[in-house]
């Protein structure tokens, strides 16, 4: 009995060791062409490079470090400080070998939520789809001397042993140029422009406070990142300011309040926005593209991108951001893309754009 | 009864010589002046205690004049000297104006503005006592040794003037005087918004097509500051291409695609520049 006990022992512990060794491979290959695509960013989502790699097609001509770059970001870019946070995928056509699929990538970002959506390809490969990974095509700027003699304020503030009568440097003479008040998706939008008319950098925030009929405050809001908020001299910023769940209708008055500081500042870099035109994206919706040109000799690590749309007698219609994934190498164009309501689309006149740059390398 | 009554009166008369006599003790000095010597007579012995604003003097003294020094009379005011049982109120008046606070408002004004600065001076004597007596107070602005001034009579310590700004764009030189005293002051005058602004095709480069203004200046003819922004805007069959310039030596510049056929404008804040069409028919 004692031995046919111990046989019984050895052999479910044998069977344990076997079951918990033995288990399907995460990186099974693919049957359906959405099974891949789905596969390669699950195995990303988890860092699990080699993995995600081993569903790229051969004929993509990537190597692992290229493909891997593609997905992690480079130069410190927003990409770089980003997370895959869910993929959404269809099939927009399917062959025998070769299908596409449309993937609509959600990252979660330092700065919101980043979408992106591509149309990738995929081709049976060996009996298993695979995807063909649209390799970026990585710039090289080449070798060269920028001289980039770039202005810079610095301020000398008051100091404790200056006699009280001594003034301290002016803060700076800013100006909202417009002011206008929208409903849109059941909530209250103020947007505008504001300028800087002084000779010194500003730093501004601009907010607002609704009023209801009786005369109480209901909400206070500011642009928060729907601004550029250094402002160089005679430079214009869009802002806007956005209500959820707040109707016009229970608005009396709209108290702006803003606030300008002089801080030091860089006139560098020069970002040049080139061939805008407004669009259809491959989704369908409007967007306004271009291209972002860095005209200095450092890299701009985050671009944020404001568009500010006007109707036909000059009045602020919308105010729109998008931040770009890339980092803009000097002189190096870079796409870019910002949506616009479809339900404007019509009523835009002209547009304008300007750019926010942040640089993990310059000080401030 | 009317022996009584000659009594009572020499003694009530020798109560009013001894009372009389003993008010003499304590001679203070009907002008003081802080900052200068006083002198304060004091028939008896004993000690003496001037008291004023913020300030206490304690002398031990015998029969006669105390001196006390201007140094140590600092504070203009209300002062009571106690010697004894005896005490008197006198006042002293501030010294001549030897110190001015100015202060001056903006820091920094575009040019050619009317009633932009302003400045208020406060005027005080060597130890901060305000002068209330009406003192004039000469003004002065000037930028590059040319300006204007103009003297204020103070009011209960206090002159002001308001002053439009001049043509000239640079440092002006704001000086509040009285006498000798002068304190000054840096008002900065800026260029304002620029006029004229023009623009020219400055050259090509490969694909790129170069603009640069002429000397950006304001309607007095000064240069608008360096790192001021200037948009060139160009529209062509691909779109709108813009470059936020900064004027850089007085001139802004930038570089455009190329095009067969664009119109290009430019613009520094809400001022409108010319407009250029690059070929085409």
């Amino acid at each position: 009995m004692g031995r046919i006990l111990t046989l019984i022992f050895a052999i479910l512990t044998l069977a344990l060791i076997a079951a918990g060794t033995v288990h399907k491979s995460s990186t099974a290959p693919a049957s359906t062409p959405e099974g891949a695509v789905q596969s390669l960013f699950a195995q990303a989502k988890t860092h699990d490079w080699k993995g995600a790699y081993s569903y790229v097609a051969a004929a993509s001509n990537v190597n692992q470090e290229g493909f891997l770059r593609d997905l992690t970001g480079r130069n410190g870019s927003l990409r770089t400080y980003s997370q895959l946070d869910s993929v959404n995928t269809r099939v927009l056509h399917e062959a025998e070998n070769e299908a596409v699929v449309r993937t609509e990538l959600k990252y979660a970002t330092a700065v919101g939520a980043f979408y992106d959506s591509q149309d990738l390809k995929v081709v049976k490969d060996e009996g298993a789809w695979k995807v063909v990974w649209p390799a970026e095509k990585e710039a090289n700027v080449p070798p060269q001397v920028i001289p980039v003699n770039y202005l810079r304020w610095d301020i000398v503030w008051r100091g404790q042993g200056d006699d009280w009568g001594a003034q301290n440097v002016e803060n700076p003479n800013c100006r909202i140029l417009s002011m206008n008040a929208v409903e849109r998706d059941g909530g209250l939008i103020i947007m505008g422009e504001v300028e800087n008319e002084d000779t010194v950098p500003a730093f501004i925030t601009v907010g607002a406070v609704l009023t209801d009929n009786s005369g109480k405050d209901v909400a206070e809001e500011s642009s928060f990142d729907k601004i550029s908020h250094v402002l160089l001299p005679k430079e214009i910023s869009p802002y806007r300011i956005d209500f959820p769940g707040i109707k016009k209708s229970d608005v009396k008055s709209v108290r702006m309040t803003h606030n300008w500081m002089l801080v030091p500042a860089s006139a560098d870099p020069v970002i040049g926005v080139l061939h805008q035109r407004i669009e259809k994206d491959q989704t369908g919706r409007t967007v306004l593209k271009g291209e972002l040109l860095n005209e200095s000799g450092q890299t701009v690590n985050i671009p944020h991108v404001l568009a500010t749309f006007y109707d036909n007698s000059g009045k602020v219609i919308w105010v729109s951001d998008a931040y770009s994934d890339h980092a803009l190498l000097p002189q190096t164009p870079q796409p870019f893309s910002v949506a616009l309501r479809d339900d404007l689309a019509t009523n835009v006149h002209s547009n304008r754009v300007t750019v926010n740059n942040y640089s993990l390398n310059r000080a401030e | 009864m009317r022996r009584l009554i000659f009594i009572l009166l020499v003694i009530a008369i020798c109560w009013f010589a001894a009372d009389c006599a003993r008010a003499a003790e304590l001679q203070v000095p009907a002008n003081a002046v802080a900052g200068q010597p006083l002198s304060i007579n004091v028939s008896g012995g004993g000690t003496l205690y001037l008291i004023g604003p913020g300030q206490v003097i304690k002398r031990e003294v015998k029969a006669g004049n105390v001196e006390i020094k201007g140094e140590e009379l600092r504070s203009a005011g209300r002062w009571i000297a106690i010697a004894g049982d005896q005490s008197q109120v006198f006042w002293v008046k501030p010294g001549k104006p030897e110190n001015l606070s100015f202060l001056a408002r903006p820091s920094r004004v575009p040019v050619a503005k009317p009633n932009v600065i302003s400045g208020v001076t406060f005027v005080f004597d060597k130890y901060q006592n305000m002068v209330i007596d009406p003192t004039p107070v000469n003004f002065k602005l000037s930028v590059g040794g040319a300006g204007s001034s103009k003297a204020v009579t103070s009011r209960q310590g206090v002159a002001w003037i308001n002053s439009s700004s001049a043509a000239k764009a640079g440092a002006a030189q704001f000086v509040a005087s009285v006498d000798d005293t002068e304190v000054k002051r840096v008002v900065q005058q800026v260029a304002a918004d620029p006029c004229r602004l023009t623009m020219r095709v400055a050259g090509r480069t490969g694909d790129r097509i170069i603009v640069e203004t002429e000397p950006v200046r304001d309607c007095s003819g000064n240069p608008v500051p360096d790192g001021t922004i200037v948009t060139f805007i160009q529209t062509d069959k691909s779109g709108k291409s813009t470059v936020d310039s900064r004027i850089k030596k007085g001139i802004a510049h930038a570089e455009l695609p190329a095009s067969d056929n664009a119109t290009i404008t430019v613009a520094a804040g809400v001022v409108l520049g010319n407009e250029l069409h690059i070929g085409g028919r």
